[in-house]
């Protein structure tokens, strides 16, 4: 049978228009560098004094939260102030979307304020996309549903090169639910990206079907963490465990089999997870309070991370913001 | 059980037209005259008497399609289609006759229900259409609907389309009392607790996208189901929208030991894989699925051989903003009936994946045979249902265009090779480019 031709899949790329940041297959390896820079560069300069810097004045930042979140939405909304852009932050709850607004009509409503970027989090994969098409503001997503999270993956990536001195050649263990994680996803590709390896391991019905195909190995043993520079704890998910779905047994034979405790963790390995933690269930706490676990770092990083996105898309430029312009206007 | 309104029978002369019915074996350039309605004619420089004429030098004539699987929306989602829309959009598709599925509000399971429905048709439709009535009460899979009062009410055939008959013993119930009906169950196959919450075929792009998977294992193991209990019962079955190479090896084997089984594919099935829902396009989100390379290859040759004898639109209209939500939130299902041919020939036969016969043979012949109606033909004395077609058409797929109240079409914004020209269905003009 003659080669299949399929239409959608052999389109041309849409031509190059506004930017978003809506997945890391958005992203160049190029770029991936260039926000890092950047974010170091910003990183020096909230060392200095002043924490704030002119670059986005009279931008325009909307955050769109329809999931609840600590960390993402708190430090989206500093690091567009930090950049001295107005900001804006809408949660569902309390707002038109509990009178059954559609996010066609909450993103058309925003957009009549001119926002220069929207970030969003909603539950359901494809709601930046829709947002993209009805609004002319740049898009970044803070996630959506068990899609995408890329900018906690270029966090991630800046937690492990600041403590590691690279990203290339590095081994990373994701361990735990990794059918419904948005992180999971995201940093296999952001990792792929840069010439890390990835190892998922979880239980069988928690590691997704066909998933190698994003270019990572799959284990349910454990101890294929054992090799790994870093062992990345996923958050065990339980708000979005399907009741009866029986993924596994139960979260106490979870924790016997895949919980990363003192005895699991080699001296030197570095372990990450994107929070909130269930100490005690995906986590010892032990292993959460030592020395070698990176998930303090990881929430520092997201702010000069997320300032380095903001500022990325608002400025054609694509070179790194130079440490000594920086020090300047500080 | 094929309903329409009334309308004059036509006098008509189709002149030098390619006339191509493949299961009678016609294949030449020559004129149809058709009288009062009924193909009185065949050859070349046939007389005119003063018949409407129809310049068609160039332009291919053949047996007009039948559309085994629409959803007409009527009663109670009538801003999404109406007899009248569908059954409009069906003869601009190139239809003479379509079967209406029975999953509306109120559900078909009932004779007053269907009554109405057919005295709806009989006002409004512009093709004739037949309508299913569901297996079972309210399509809850719990009670056998009044099966036999229905097949007398004029059900085309049964189905709980939409859902599946969930347990063996009322789907082995339902074999066994609609053998008194002489109508066909059409069975959607689809396990419940395999496929739950899922959006999209399970694989290496669910796992990438994040979306809960619907194995092509819910829907084999349902085929398999079916096939063994109509085998056993030794009543025939038909499968509608199969989706998975490994449902098409089952039933490839059951009709080689004998088992009467039918079965239909979209052409969405037929032209697309799941890669496509990388863009995240509710107008690709149906059920089942699309799927991979391997499955649509299956289907593709499965058509060819005959295994798969129907083409079916599973036309589902759904209200714009209904669809622009994301793809999770949006509900399954695309429109079909004006498009079909086009993105068939486009797709299937201009690159060599099936001859045009076969094409045709697989969007008439076989869909009237599955449910017992009579096949369009293009011979002395049988009722015109014709479709002419321009193969070099070229035309691009706008919403503005469509005949259907609703435009969830997966086509939207391609360019599409093949067009229809005119439809003839049972003896009068349905559409006219």
């Amino acid at each position: 049978m003659p080669e299949l031709r399929v239409m959608r899949e052999t389109l041309p790329p849409p031509p190059e228009e506004r930017r978003h940041l809506i997945s890391v297959r958005d992203l160049t390896r190029d770029d991936v560098e260039r926000l890092l820079a950047t974010a170091a560069s910003f990183e020096q300069s909230l060392e200095r004094e002043v924490k704030k810097l002119p670059t986005l004045r009279g931008r325009t930042v909307v955050n769109l939260f329809y999931e609840s979140s600590t960390r993402t939405s708190s430090s989206f909304e500093l690091a567009a102030k930090r950049l001295s852009a107005d900001t804006m932050s809408i949660k569902a709850a309390g707002s038109a979307v509990d009178k059954g607004e559609s996010l066609k009509d909450t993103a058309l409503t925003l957009s009549a304020y001119d926002p220069d970027v929207i970030v969003i989090r909603h539950p359901q994969i494809g709601a930046p996309h829709l947002v993209a098409r009805v609004t002319d503001a740049r898009i970044v997503n803070a996630g959506d549903g068990k899609h995408q999270h890329p900018t906690q993956a270029l966090l991630d990536l800046y937690t492990m090169q600041r403590s590691l001195g690279r990203l290339e050649g590095l081994h990373v263990a994701v361990v735990g639910d990794v059918l419904h994680s948005r992180v999971a996803r995201s940093l296999v590709q952001a990792l792929d990206l840069v010439g890390a390896r990835t190892t998922l391991v979880g239980p069988p019905a928690l590691l997704p079907r066909g998933a190698e195909a994003m270019g990572c190995e799959l284990s349910t043993d454990v101890a294929a963490t054992r090799d790994a520079d870093v062992v990345y704890v996923l958050r065990m998910q339980r708000e979005r465990m399907q009741e009866g779905a029986n993924y596994v047994p139960s979260l106490r034979e979870y924790t016997a089999r895949w919980g990363i405790t003192p005895e699991r963790v080699r001296p030197g390995q570095k372990v990450m997870h994107p929070g909130p933690m269930n100490r005690g269930v995906e986590i010892d706490p032990r292993v959460a309070d030592a020395a070698d676990a990176l998930i303090v770092d990881q929430v520092r990083s997201g702010l000069v991370v997320r300032m380095a996105v903001l500022y990325d898309l608002l400025t054609a430029g694509p070179a790194p913001v130079p440490a000594a312009a920086a020090m300047e206007v500080a | 059980m094929l309903h329409a309104k009334s309308r004059r029978k036509e006098n008509l002369v189709v002149r030098g037209a390619r006339v191509l019915d493949p299961v009678a074996g016609v294949d030449a350039v020559m004129d149809v005259r058709v009288d009062c309605g009924v193909i009185a004619q065949l050859g070349t420089g046939l007389d005119t008497n003063e018949h409407h004429v129809v310049d068609a030098e160039g332009l291919v004539l053949a047996p007009a399609f039948v559309d085994p699987h629409v959803h007409l929306r009527t009663p109670g989602r009538e801003d999404e289609e109406s007899l009248a829309s569908g059954t409009a959009a069906a003869a601009a598709g190139g239809y003479c006759a379509i079967l209406a599925m029975p999953n509306t509000d109120p559900v078909v399971d009932s004779a007053a229900v269907l009554g109405a429905l057919v005295e709806q048709a009989r006002a409004e439709a512009e093709v004739p259409v037949g309508f299913l009535a569901s297996v079972t009460k309210g399509q809850d899979g719990a009670e056998l609907a009044e099966l036999g009062e229905l097949a007398d009410a004029g059900a085309a055939g049964f189905s709980d389309d939409g859902r599946p008959v969930s347990s063996a013993g009322l789907m082995r119930r339902a074999l066994q009392y609609a053998s008194i009906t002489g109508r066909r169950l059409a069975l959607h196959c689809e396990e419940p607790t395999l496929s739950r919450a899922g959006q999209m075929h399970e694989g290496a792009v669910s796992a990438e996208l994040g979306f809960a998977g619907y194995p092509s294992v819910a829907e084999s193991l349902m085929v398999e189901r079916d096939l063994a209990l109509a085998a056993y019962e030794g009543e025939p079955i038909h499968l509608l929208h199969l989706s998975a190479r490994e449902s098409v090896e089952a039933l490839r084997a059951a009709r080689a030991r004998g088992v009467e089984a039918t079965a239909e594919v979209t052409p969405h099935h037929l032209c697309l894989t799941d890669e496509a829902v990388r863009t995240l396009d509710a107008n690709l989100k149906m059920n089942p699925p699309l799927r991979s390379h391997a499955d649509r290859a299956a289907l593709v040759e499965a058509l060819r051989d005959g295994t798969i004898g129907s083409i079916a639109t599973d036309h589902a209209p759904h209200a714009r903003h209904e669809k622009e939500v994301p793809f999770e939130a949006a509900p399954f299902g695309v429109t079909g009936l004006e498009t079909a041919f086009a993105a068939l020939y486009t797709h299937l036969v201009e690159p060599g994946l099936i001859p045009l016969e076969t094409l045709l043979a697989r969007l008439s012949d076989g869909p009237a045979r599955a449910y017992g109606l009579d096949a369009p033909r293009i011979a002395l004395g049988a009722p015109a249902n014709l479709v002419l077609l321009d193969l070099a058409a070229e035309w691009r797929v706008d919403e503005r265009g469509f005949r259907s109240r609703s435009s969830n079409s997966w086509l939207l914004g391609e360019t599409l090779k093949g067009s229809v020209r005119l439809t003839v269905a049972d003896g009068r003009l349905a559409y006219a480019a």
